[in-house]
């Protein structure tokens, strides 16, 4: 009984010893074969060339593969998106979290998580057949298909992340720290300003990147309503061609293991840069700025 | 992991017997242009259900790759969205093969603008401007004082490929053309927006958009078959020898009126007949 109990044990461990790393594994595959599909490139032009080339045009004869447009387009994108969605998810959660009654807070919140269960397609489609012809009409713009329309919509997918996270975090605020600050006479604006937002920075700040992460990674929106011009965008009303839609676009009809095919497993790589480094900095931000116990402050 | 090995070889020997096991049971190899592949795809399912005996295999990889794979005997079929090159007939009978086309359906590109748009006609050289980015406004081609917005396709896309080939001559689109990443799509954003130009294969034209003549020409079946419209071409599939068996049942199915070519049509191609 006493071997059975060992073995049990020692079996049960190693099964969730693979559990836990069957994810980690699965990520190193695919970061792996990522970088065996895209570094090929490489060997046709330079790094610099690539990252920093004006000019996308993968099938013409000779080919140009400079993806500095399609970069210049995901982060114009990610940042006006976040101009949009930061105030959007941060007010929100604020006012869930300190000043909503709590019947309102119960029903709102899972509301506001909700609006992330919208498949991005059914969002890409809203965007392109009621949004574009609306900014269209309104702004007289050229076209609908531009980059406020798809930062317009990528805010919408990254609300509920930034709010959902934030309100944990301002929610969880030692109540003792609001108390003091009321008790030393300061109004209710000045404790959510000065005592609760510094005090949950580090959540606020994680659920931002997290945010923005989610949206510099969105495929679907952006091919649908971003207008996919290759070119640099010269204001916000200018269709801008994100890196993951020329990603979805094209990557089916690239001849396999063709340089096209190579090139844009390279524009992956790129953008699986950039979401590994929001996260890297979201990690370190939730870890420097925690707020430990109460008296730190 | 040594007891592992034993298994796996055995596993995979017998995925191989299995793969010439099919090859010699009637087996059709088709590769090639990816612009014929849903023609080929088509055509074959419909022709596989009526012969369950005979297996088609398809794959894409564009023209080139097609002719090169009949040049070097590695398949039945190839499709080609383009006729064969001299270079390649040298090659081909250099390695005594003698690849024969068969013409299976047309591809007609026709141009298209919002509904309410005055204009109804363009010429070629005015489609090469507006594409090129050098006519950026209606007024300049006789039209209502509004924006051109440039809709275009994909890169690798056989659509787009014509639009290069037979209006833009080879030169590039100019970056700010806003991209589609399909038929649908583009006569969808075209519909959407009164400013818009793009261009679809003839079979996804609707009521939604409104097609543009070229130089005078309509796009129709009629001016395609009869090779006065400018921006359509034949799509071929090319046999190595006159094919006979197998591989002549299957060319007669695609090129049957009632059959294959019916499946053309469905596919968005204009048919031969």
């Amino acid at each position: 009984m006493i071997f059975s109990q060992k073995y049990k044990d020692r079996w049960m461990k190693y099964f969730f010893l693979t559990v836990a790393t069957a994810s980690v594994s699965i990520l190193v595959m695919i970061t792996l074969f990522l970088f065996m599909e895209g570094i090929p490139i490489f060997q046709k032009l330079s790094v610099m060339d690539f990252l920093f080339g004006e000019y996308w045009y993968p099938t013409a004869e000779p080919p140009d593969f400079g993806i500095f447009p399609l970069i210049a387009g995901s982060l114009a994108v990610t940042f006006l998106s976040a101009m949009i969605s930061i105030p959007l998810g941060v007010l929100t959660a604020i006012y869930l979290a300190e000043i909503a009654s709590y019947q309102f807070r119960e029903i709102v919140k899972p509301v506001v998580e909700l609006l992330a269960s919208l498949p991005s397609v059914v969002i890409g489609f809203f965007g392109m057949v009621i949004v574009a012809p609306f900014l269209q009409e309104v702004f007289d713009v050229a076209t609908g298909l531009n980059l406020f329309n798809a930062a317009l919509m990528l805010a919408f997918m990254s609300v509920p992340t930034i709010c959902s996270i934030s309100e944990d975090a301002i929610y969880s605020v030692p109540v003792s720290l609001k108390e003091a600050s009321l008790a030393l006479g300061a109004t209710s604006l000045d404790t959510i300003v000065r005592v609760t937002i510094p005090a949950s920075i580090s959540g606020i700040s994680t659920a931002v990147i997290l945010g923005m992460s989610r949206a510099i990674g969105e495929t679907m929106v952006v091919l649908m309503v971003a207008g996919g011009a290759a070119m640099m965008p010269g204001s916000i009303f200018d269709p801008v061609r994100p890196l993951p839609a020329s990603i979805a676009a094209e990557m089916a009809e690239a001849p396999y293991r063709g340089d096209h095919y190579y090139a844009l497993f390279a524009i992956g790589i790129v953008l699986f840069a950039f979401t590994f480094m929001f996260n890297i900095v979201a990690d370190y931000v939730s870890n420097r700025y925690r707020q430990v116990g109460e008296a730190t402050l | 992991m040594k007891k592992m090995s034993k298994p796996l070889i055995l596993a995979a020997v017998l995925i191989f017997c299995a793969g010439f096991g099919t090859a010699w049971a009637g087996n059709i190899v088709i590769k090639g242009s990816t612009t014929v592949l849903p023609i080929a795809q088509k055509t074959a399912e419909a022709y596989m259900k009526e012969n369950p005996d005979i297996s088609i295999s398809i794959s894409g990889g564009g023209s080139g790759n097609g002719i090169k794979a009949i040049i070097d005997g590695t398949t039945d079929i190839a499709d080609s969205s383009r006729f064969i090159k001299d270079k390649e007939v040298q090659l081909a009978t250099t390695k005594g093969q003698y690849p024969v086309p068969f013409a299976v359906a047309y591809d007609c590109i026709v141009p298209v603008v919002h509904p309410s748009n005055t204009i109804t006609d363009l010429t070629m050289d005015q489609l090469k401007a507006i594409y090129k980015g050098e006519i950026k406004n209606w007024n300049q081609v006789g039209g209502p004082d509004r924006p051109i917005v440039v809709i275009s396709r994909d890169t690798s896309s056989g659509t787009y490929e014509v639009w290069e080939e037979k209006v833009m001559k080879n030169e590039r689109v100019y970056p700010g053309a806003l991209l589609q990443a399909s038929n649908g799509a583009v006569a969808q954003a075209v519909a959407k927006n009164k400013n818009a130009v793009g261009y679809i294969g003839i079979g996804y034209m609707n009521d939604d958009v409104k097609p543009v003549s070229v130089g005078g020409v309509v796009g129709s079946s009629e001016t395609t078959l009869n090779g006065t419209f400018p921006i359509s071409r034949p799509l071929f599939m090319f046999t190595n020898n006159w094919p006979t068996g197998d591989i002549a049942k299957f060319i007669n199915y695609v090129m049957h009126p009632e059959k294959g070519q019916k499946l053309v049509k469905d596919a968005g191609f204009v048919p031969l007949y």
